[in-house]
């Protein structure tokens, strides 16, 4: 809003002080739609928002036992940590996660370059995934838990697959995107074509690889807690429902915003990945 | 080296858009083609080049590359065809690194084009910091860089503003001038067909077959804007054009 209202075209001269002879300013009406970086905003809101709920928590105003106090559930986080269990759900997250999505990403992405250089594995590869990738995942893991166990394989397997399928169709979508007038320079220069697709094909696709990567660990996030909920004993997942059962809701709000640092960091870091690989957009 | 296209028909599906070119590019010489727009000019150049398969007739190169010549074909492109990920010196060393060159040899080819192309200071640039026409003389020097037999220009400045136009025009003469190079060069303007062109060749409008070839003898060096001769030759070619020109202008789109 404060883009819009500030514009000095607002201001314009009042119509009495022009006369004929000196004529009248062309009132300006451009500019604006142009939202630029505010970053204390942001946080201003965060803090705000903070400080009302804990002041309403403390003046009575909203139910200890609906919504605890910010500062209970950092209080119960302050538990969490001091008594070792912190790390052993977080360490036990963590694991699945890098595992499923590592494998899984890389999965999707040799599969997904198949399907985008060669006409027969494209063939073959987009039906199944047409197929599968609206599945629900989740779905799957009473299927996965009987073939790999109620331990980690099940779990782990779930991320695997939810990761896979966006990753195939981002790579692949993503290669057939590539500028085609870049691969005929490479092949009237005579490059051969694995160095077609490795010097102009991927690093052209990056772009449409790395957003697909994005999305395939909020996938990942979402399925790790899922599948945590389900079966597990050590996990941010089961941490939550725990204390969802207990109806200790500061231990609750205290897992939550552990799964919202978490999915922060993530972010944070494929953010880094693209300034360090497509710096040369900007 | 020479181009010889003897008999070159090329169809695509049942439409027919070149018939019976015969054309002989000779060493040292730059041959324009001109003609109205589908045409198939840069089918033309397509074919020359190898990336695509004439359906009739052949393509020769009669005689042997020079001596260190890479790739004796080497195309100019009309949209640069930059990797925007790379610097200037990694667009043009991308085209040395197929062959194996040692790190001197390397070096000593990508500082010798982009003296001649004027491009030393803008080096580590990368093709976004640059304007389009010096992205034009990232590619020429690139196309350099492998010493080519013959130059395959593809409309060369027609993504250029007509200033910038004039100025690789002027450098393109000064290249020719220091080192004659042979080049087939692609354009639909008339003005660059008879500034840069030892001869100029009309195709008709599609299918495409060749009206008339033009020899221009006047030297490159003295082909600039005021000369008269030039404007009359100018003027003929439109005569030429003109008509063929307005009928294709007229047809619907893939007719």
């Amino acid at each position: 809003m404060s883009d819009i209202s500030t514009q000095p075209g607002q201001q314009t001269p009042a119509p009495a002080a022009l006369d004929a002879a000196s004529g009248k300013p062309v009132s300006f009406r451009g500019g604006g739609f142009a939202p630029k970086p505010r970053k204390l905003v942001g946080l201003a809101v965060f803090v705000v928002l903070i400080a009302l709920w804990e002041l309403g928590s403390r003046a009575g105003v909203i139910s200890s036992l609906v919504l605890p106090a910010p500062s209970e559930a950092f209080g119960a986080f302050m538990d969490l940590a001091n008594s070792g269990n912190l790390w052993r759900h977080l360490s036990a997250s963590l694991q699945r996660l890098v595992i499923g999505f590592a494998c899984g990403v890389s999965l999707g992405l040799i599969f997904g370059t198949a399907a985008g250089l060669s006409s027969v594995a494209r063939a073959a590869i987009t039906p199944l995934v047409s197929a599968i990738f609206p599945i629900p995942k989740i779905a799957l893991l009473p299927l996965f838990i009987i073939w790999f166990g109620i331990g980690e394989g099940s779990k782990v397997a779930t991320i695997l697959f939810g990761c896979f399928f966006p990753m195939v169709i981002a790579t692949y979508s993503a290669i057939d995107n590539v500028d085609r007038t870049l691969i005929r320079m490479g092949q009237s220069f005579s490059l051969s074509r694995a160095q077609i697709i490795w010097k102009i094909v991927l690093p052209a696709a990056l772009p449409g690889i790395l957003s697909g990567t994005r999305i395939a660990a909020s996938i990942s996030i979402i399925l790790l807690v899922a599948a945590e909920m389900i079966g597990a004993e050590y996990g941010i997942g089961a941490y939550v429902l725990l204390a969802g059962n207990l109806m200790a809701t500061d231990q609750l709000i205290a897992g939550v915003a552990i799964l919202s640092l978490l999915g922060l960091t993530v972010n944070w870091l494929i953010s880094r990945l693209e300034n360090h690989f497509l710096g040369w957009r900007n | 080296m020479d181009l010889r296209v003897e008999n070159l028909s090329h169809f695509y599906n049942d439409l027919e858009v070149l018939r019976d070119l015969n054309l002989t590019i000779p060493h040292g010489e730059i041959v324009c083609v001109i003609g109205p727009s589908g045409c198939g000019k840069s089918t033309l150049l397509r074919l020359l080049g190898g990336l695509e398969k004439p359906s009739k007739g052949q393509i020769l190169q009669l005689g042997e590359a020079p001596s260190g010549s890479l790739n004796p074909l080497t195309y100019v492109f009309q949209d640069f065809a930059l990797l925007p990920w790379r610097t200037v010196e990694g667009n043009i060393s991308l085209v040395l690194e197929p062959h194996g060159l040692s790190a001197e040899e390397k070096e000593r080819r990508i500082a010798d084009v982009l003296e001649r192309t004027r491009l030393s200071d803008f080096r580590q640039a990368v093709p976004k910091q640059l304007s389009g026409g010096m992205k034009q003389r990232v590619a020429i020097a690139r196309a350099l860089a492998v010493n080519p037999a013959v130059l395959l220009m593809d409309e060369p400045l027609s993504a250029l503003d007509s200033q910038t136009r004039e100025l690789l025009m002027d450098d393109l003469v000064g290249l020719w001038q220091r080192e004659p190079f042979t080049s087939c060069y692609i354009t639909h303007n008339l003005n660059e067909a008879v500034r840069l062109g030892h001869k100029v060749v009309v195709l008709s409008r599609r299918p495409g077959l060749i009206r008339e070839i033009v020899d221009i003898d006047i030297p490159l060096s003295e082909r600039d804007v005021s000369n008269p001769k030039l404007a009359a030759l100018q003027q003929q070619l439109w005569e030429m054009m003109r008509d063929e020109a307005q009928t294709a202008d007229m047809e619907l789109a893939a007719g």
